[in-house]
């Protein structure tokens, strides 16, 4: 890419309305031919809603403005009138059929045809030439749901060039990855950019942004606020965070400082096997401790078991156990149940509030009471005045974005879903809350809010486990971090030694202290 | 636009907009009106509204039950096969083994709640889908009323006969009116009043938008009228004619069903279960037992229903009870809830269950046959839930959408009054 190379794409003035709420004011965008355009911005800044205009999701008509792409002045009334004109859009839920091959993923709706039936060989060479552009090495009747995400979202990837694409769209790509994987996507991207395809991307990943892209356009509630070009404007994450929240972030994680007591939580030899293997074990003798007042990571590969962990002590919602035991505050406490879990003051925040966290057609009180109904409710009937008054306490004490605490939490953004998740779980009164990936898919400013709620909790005298993906979270906001790989527990790093070199070290086979 | 769906909001929705409920209700109005013109006012008089009520509120309980297995995302086709089997086994304790008439009613709950347990059990604690479960119980039970009756009728005795064809007994001064009728209608009066009151105090306790007085008073005028209305034409049948008793225990099923998926934390735990079934577990709820429990109340209500059938028709016999599921599914689903489950509420089955009853009725008073009378409710059934999915798809208010909020708040105003709709007068046994 040549900095004098001409727009691929032009957006002017695009204005969309919604009934009651400006999504769109006035939003510009140009994508100059061959470059890697990242577009910032919080949730609910308007990104999506931008994608959705270019790709024809809203048709021409349901918004003001002009969009000018490859010189001319196009009219999109649908997803399938975009992707002819070369614009393809990869979404954050992945659109792959599970129960399908590679090959007939790639070319789903889109089949090689001959003489009326589906032409198979050319199909499979086709799809062997469109892996090797992206860098998928794997028998092509492999079925989707045998590989893993990072593999998956090659596949899409891949799909969209057998869709002969000019521009690429990528929304959140790299949320669901590891960061081997993630590394693999960005090294791809450039390799695009090299052969002049353009990409847009949408991130919240700040430190991927400034490695891969050429321009950042920033928007914020709905504006377009700058856009800039990385080498010129010597463009870092700080610079980016300002433009997106609107002022200086002096540290992005509030101020605390931490008043640690004595070990109440304690898990010992912890064993569970995998729900349908019965040779592999998820956990494999973890011990952990967590005190009262302190945040405790944990650190680990995708698929390493942190989440199984959770899940399973959890009221065994997770695998067979099959030893092991758990204290509270020295006595020892069965949680054979979701129920016995939560009456022993265990929470359990999900990673994936959209499936499991939530019940996407509750509004957001009834969400919010959800695991604790008897709190609200008089001889098993539930006082609605009571249900009212604690969703507008938690809606105003965590500063949910939300018309009313009556509005669908299908209507929320993620940050805004992901503080109301935390709201129903520290309505159940928790002394010891396990939250899984807590800031997965949240913008900066809500992450920041949702720190300083976790901070806010330990200061009460709970304990908090925080399991992430992301290590710098973990560095700064944990006092103790474990590191877990292949279901066992690999190593304790205190607050003052934690850096990604040492916990990437323990996360990886590097078996130095393998619990029995 | 806007001042008009506030209107409609605050007349017909209670405290929270209401799409759906308006759409059904004005459905339903509709079609009285239409037939009360086309049968020369056949629709409304007393005689056919008892006959309606008494021929159709079988099927009714079947809908309320079914509202809570769809709500859960579940499905029963069985209740017809269960109701039958209840009503050859009660009516043969009865009538060969002399049991009293209120035992033979006990025992017919109690066969309906092990039928219920039975089928509740694989759906739930062995995972089979409902549909597979209950199918095989529709083809089971069917087989064991043939096995049990030798598919011959038999009858009941006079007693048991009540519960099907009874009404309230002649008390009081001559009113030229049934006095039972005329209290039950001045209950339902003072209801609506004390719970449109009950209604405003909650909203200023939260704090929420109160709608104005006056709109206040119109909707309970209204609904007063069609409360005085229906206690009128009710009370005023000929002498020895009430509201049925059949109705009388539909509209106290009602009120209490209502309430309990309304208010309570089990009414909230079989929509968390079919809205998301996961993350209901893991908020604590005894996914297990909700659904062990709403298969085995569907059965309950079931063989209750196949008891005021028999009671009815006076002796049970091998095709009692033929395609009720069908017809309590299309009256749940009519009413507005959703095929994947969480979605849905008893009122709406209701009013959904009343626009297929009154139809059917209205047709058979001008002697469409039932042929197209089949047509006829095929259709509806399509097209309401075709607007329904279309009005969502153009992003418009979704009346299934819009469901997710009243569902536990908003006013039935078709379940508290004996809703005045009804025309019939049909002989047949079998419901449509």
């Amino acid at each position: 890419m040549t900095p004098t190379a001409p727009n691929l794409l032009e957006m002017r003035s695009i204005t969309k309305t919604f009934p009651g709420v400006t999504a769109l004011a006035d939003v510009s965008l140009a994508v100059r031919e061959g470059e890697i355009h990242a577009i910032c911005g919080e949730n609910g800044a308007g990104k999506s809603t931008l994608m959705k205009v270019l790709s024809g999701v809203h048709p021409h008509g349901s918004y003001s403005g002009d969009i000018v792409y490859r010189g001319e002045q196009v009219r999109f009334d649908s997803i399938r009138a975009s992707e002819q004109a070369g614009i393809v859009i990869i979404h954050q839920e992945l659109a792959l059929v599970p129960g399908m091959s590679i090959t007939e993923n790639l070319f789903l709706g889109n089949e090689p045809r001959r003489r009326g039936s589906i032409d198979w060989k050319s199909a499979q060479r086709r799809a062997l030439e469109l892996m090797e552009q992206v860098g998928l090495r794997e028998d092509p009747d492999t079925l989707i749901k045998d590989i893993g995400v990072g593999k998956q979202q090659l596949v899409e990837i891949a799909k969209a060039f057998a869709k002969d694409v000019k521009l690429l769209i990528l929304d959140e790509p790299t949320a669901a990855l590891n960061e081997a994987d993630s590394q693999h996507l960005l090294d791809l991207l450039r390799g695009f950019r090299e052969r002049g395809i353009t990409s847009i991307m949408i991130s919240h990943k700040l430190n991927e942004i400034e490695a891969v892209a050429d321009t950042i356009t920033i928007l914020r509630d709905g504006r377009t606020i700058e856009s800039l070009d990385v080498k010129a404007d010597g463009v870092n994450e700080d610079r980016i965070v300002r433009g997106m929240v609107g002022r200086e972030l002096d540290s992005r994680f509030p101020d605390r400082t931490p008043a640690i007591g004595e070990v109440f939580f304690e898990v010992r030899d912890w064993t569970v096997r995998h729900p349908t293997s019965d040779e592999r074990m998820v956990c494999k003798g973890s011990s952990f401790q967590v005190r009262r007042g302190e945040i405790v990571g944990f650190a680990g590969l995708m698929g390493a078991g942190r989440t199984e962990l959770a899940m399973s002590l959890f009221g065994r919602s997770y695998g067979t156990w099959l030893s092991g035991q758990v204290f509270k505050d020295g006595k020892e406490i069965r949680l054979k149940t979701v129920a016995d879990a939560i009456g022993h003051g265990l929470a359990y925040v999900s990673e994936d509030r959209k499936s499991i966290g939530l019940n996407l057609l509750d509004d957001v009180k009834t969400s919010m009471v959800a695991a604790k109904l008897s709190k609200i409710a008089r001889r098993r009937v539930i006082d609605p005045v009571r249900e009212h008054r604690i969703a507008e306490d938690y809606r105003t004490s965590l500063r949910i974005k939300t018309p009313s605490v009556d509005e669908g939490v299908v209507k929320l953004s993620g940050g805004n879903q992901q503080k109301v998740v935390l709201a129903k779980w520290m309505f159940t009164d928790p002394d010891l809350l396990i939250l899984d990936e807590p800031t997965r898919g949240i913008d900066v400013g809500a992450k920041f809010e949702i720190y300083g709620i976790i901070q806010r909790l330990v200061a009460q005298g709970k304990g908090v486990v925080v399991i992430s993906s992301e290590l710098p979270e973990l560095i700064g906001l944990c006092d103790r971090i474990y590191t877990v790989f292949e279901g066992a527990i690999t190593g304790e790093v205190a607050r003052a030694d934690a850096d990604p070199e040492v916990l990437m070290k323990q996360m990886t086979a590097n078996k130095k202290s393998p619990t029995p | 636009m806007s001042r008009i769906t506030d209107l409609q909001k605050n007349l017909f929705g209670g405290t929270t907009s209401n799409a759906r409920q308006f759409g059904m209700i004005s459905t339903l109005v509709a079609i009285v009106v239409l037939f009360q013109i086309w049968t020369d006012g056949l629709t409304l008089t007393s005689g056919n509204l008892i006959a309606v009520v008494s021929q159709y509120s079988y099927i009714l309980i079947l809908a309320v039950g079914m509202l809570m297995v769809i709500v859960a995302g579940h499905i029963d086709l069985s209740v017809g096969s269960v109701a039958a089997f209840t009503g050859i086994v009660v009516a043969k304790a009865m009538q060969e083994h002399s049991l009293p008439w209120p035992l033979g009613i006990l025992l017919g709950l109690l066969v309906g709640a092990a039928i219920g347990a039975w089928q509740g059990f694989w759906v739930a604690y062995i995972g089979v889908p409902a549909f597979i479960v209950t199918l095989a119980g529709m083809m089971l039970f069917r087989g064991a009323n043939q096995y049990i009756g030798n598919a011959d009728t038999v009858p009941v005795p006079e007693g048991f006969r009540k519960i099907g064809a009874g009404f309230l007994p002649e008390v009081g001064p001559d009113t030229g009116y049934n006095n039972l009728t005329l209290l039950l209608g001045l209950a339902a009066c003072a209801g609506v009043v004390w719970r449109e009151w009950k209604a405003r105090q909650t909203r200023r306790e939260m704090n929420a938008d109160l709608a104005p007085l006056w709109v206040t008073g119109v909707r309970l005028a209204v609904m007063i009228a069609v409360i005085v209305f229906a206690t009128l034409r009710f009370a005023g049948g000929r002498v020895g004619t009430s509201l049925p008793i059949s109705g009388i225990i539909l509209i106290a099923l009602v009120l209490a069903y209502s309430h309990y998926t309304r208010n309570t934390i089990g009414g909230r735990h079989i929509y968390a279960v079919g809205g998301n079934a996961r993350a209901a577990e893991l908020s604590g709820v005894k996914l297990k037992r909700v659904n062990f429990a709403v298969m085995m109340n569907m059965s309950v209500l079931a063989a209750l229903a196949g008891m005021i059938f028999v009671a009815r028709s006076a002796a049970s016999g091998p095709q009692d009870g033929l395609s009720w599921e069908l017809d309590a599914i299309a009256a749940v689903f009519i009413g507005g809830a959703a095929v994947s489950g969480g979605l849905g509420t008893v009122s709406g089955s209701i009013v959904g269950g009343l626009v297929m009853a009154l139809l059917n009725n209205g047709l058979q008073l001008q002697g469409v046959g039932s042929d197209m009378v089949q047509i006829i409710k095929g259709l509806v059934l399509l097209l309401a839930v075709a607007f329904d999915v279309y009005n969502k798809s153009q992003g418009r208010f979704s009346i299934i959408g819009t469901l997710t909020r009243p569902f536990r708040r908003e006013d039935p105003a078709g379940t508290a009054a004996p809703p005045a709709p009804a025309s019939d007068a049909d002989k047949t046994k079998v419901a449509g």
